[in-house]
């Protein structure tokens, strides 16, 4: 099948033309963040202070890695609900990304729409083959955290599915 | 009697921790028929993508899932087994520190209300049942929490029946849709006390997959079931299609006059489950 290409970070141009349902394969930075990074990182936002990653632009992959000596040995995605509380101040501020699994909450739409953002879906159980499509990792914040520190990764061809798209189109909410 | 040396249940349980690393046989087979019979795309690349990844697991020793889990440890220990140089589950937490620590196994375990991480991916939770015979069966299933977190207890009254036990099950799987990662296998446990129910659930997942229940009426409500839930289209990852679960098992257990429990505990595709006895 044909999957389309998309680099990140990335500008609202470039997720213009992704449609619900259709395959991309990602290359470029993510940054990696669960559930107690996320904790962490809005509320730094709420005190303003500068949360320890860039936003504009940007991808976040909802992933707590196995690693062994450094290396990334398993980083399928997590189910993302849990992190619908926190999103939407995230693609407000810029955020354009989030990588993960499952369906989200109707404020997690409302702030793609709003910000031409894009929520896409890693295949749930398949860590160690998107183990292979991380080419480097480095922790860059929150260490203490361990697997859920947030880490910086470069990623060739990761491959996806457009989950919701900038206009608000979801593969799990299809007509019966 | 026979006697056990702590140190020989230690390297015992860490030899299991290979689960991680493996798909159970019976789960990759019954992902194949489903591959077969896949009519949506997406699913079908869903499930493409699943099995390619078991096999690299396989042959390269990487976790299946990053999500190596809480170390659900059952033991069947006969009655004319006596352990010594130590207890039992500090055996078994010791074998599970090792064998995460050696195979690079994901610590995911901590304070629940510091939430700091133990650092070891212990404790296990286990579960002991007395046994005849002087053999000590361990069984480990790394349970990822992606499906743990869509296991659901219903203490049903008695006029709600047999129909309101299946209505439980289809409202746990629908409620769950693509969370806990489907193709999913669905543990049913109806009766007994609330902890019994939820129990006998989890240990349905201990089966191979899709062996049917000993008992005629739960293998055919199992039959119904599945075909029911597979109809819902939720499908692999919930991209829609025709496989939201591999099988449903049933077990049951006596209750109460006043009750009728019904547990759904529910496994994601990652079927990992391994098994020895000393």
């Amino acid at each position: 099948m044909d999957a389309k290409i998309l680099n990140l970070p990335c500008d609202k141009e470039a997720l213009a033309g992704l449609k619900a349902g259709e395959y991309v394969l990602l290359s470029g930075t993510i940054y990696t963040g669960r559930d107690a990074a996320h904790k962490r990182i809005v509320e730094a936002i709420d005190r303003g202070d500068v949360p320890p990653i860039p936003l504009e632009g940007q991808g976040i992959y909802y992933v707590g890695p196995c690693k062994k000596d450094g290396k990334v040995t398993s980083a399928g995605p997590t189910t993302s609900y849990r992190m619908d509380k926190y999103a939407p101040t995230l693609y407000r501020l810029g955020l354009r990304v989030t990588i993960g699994k499952g369906d989200r909450s109707e404020d997690v739409y409302a702030a793609i729409r709003e910000s031409g953002g894009a929520y896409l879906a890693a295949i749930g159980g398949a860590g160690a083959l998107y183990a292979g499509a991380i080419k480097s990792a480095e922790v860059i914040a929150y260490d203490d955290l361990g697997t859920e520190a947030v880490h910086r990764f470069t990623v060739e061809n990761f491959p996806a599915v457009v989950a919701i798209d900038c206009e608000g189109n979801s593969i799990y909410r299809r007509e019966k | 009697m026979k006697e056990l040396k702590y140190e020989n249940i230690v390297n015992a349980v860490s030899a299991l921790v290979v689960a991680c690393v493996r798909v159970t046989p019976s789960a990759k087979e019954a992902m194949e028929r489903a591959r077969e019979c896949e009519s949506c795309p997406a699913a079908k690349f869903a499930l493409d993508t699943l099995l390619k990844n078991a096999e690299l697991a396989k042959k390269s020793g990487l976790p299946v899932c990053q999500d190596t889990g809480m170390a659900c440890v059952f033991v069947r220990l006969g009655q004319d087994v006596h352990i010594t140089g130590g207890l039992l589950t500090d055996a078994i937490d010791e074998g599970i520190r090792r064998g995460y620590k050696e195979r690079g196994c994901r610590a995911s375990v901590l304070d629940p209300i510091t939430r700091v991480n133990t650092g070891d991916n212990t404790p296990a939770v286990v579960h002991i049942e007395l046994a005849q015979g002087d053999e000590l069966e361990l069984t480990l299933l790394p349970k990822g929490f992606g499906s743990e977190n869509m296991s659901k207890l219903y203490m049903l009254t008695p006029s709600a029946g047999l129909e309101g036990v299946k209505d439980a099950v289809i409202d746990a799987v629908r409620a769950a849709g693509a969370n806990p990662c489907p193709p999913i296998v669905v543990g049913v446990g109806i009766g007994g006390t609330a902890e019994r129910a939820m129990l006998t659930a989890k240990e349905q997942l201990l089966r191979e997959v899709g062996k049917p229940s000993d008992d005629e009426t739960l293998a055919a409500l199992e039959r119904e079931l599945l075909n029911k839930i597979n109809a819902l289209g939720i499908g692999a990852q919930g991209f829609g299609g025709d496989n939201t679960a591999l099988a449903v098992h049933i077990g049951k257990h006596p209750t109460h006059i006043a009750s009728l429990p019904v547990a759904v505990n529910i496994q994601c595709n990652a079927v990992r489950l391994e098994r020895t006895v000393l």
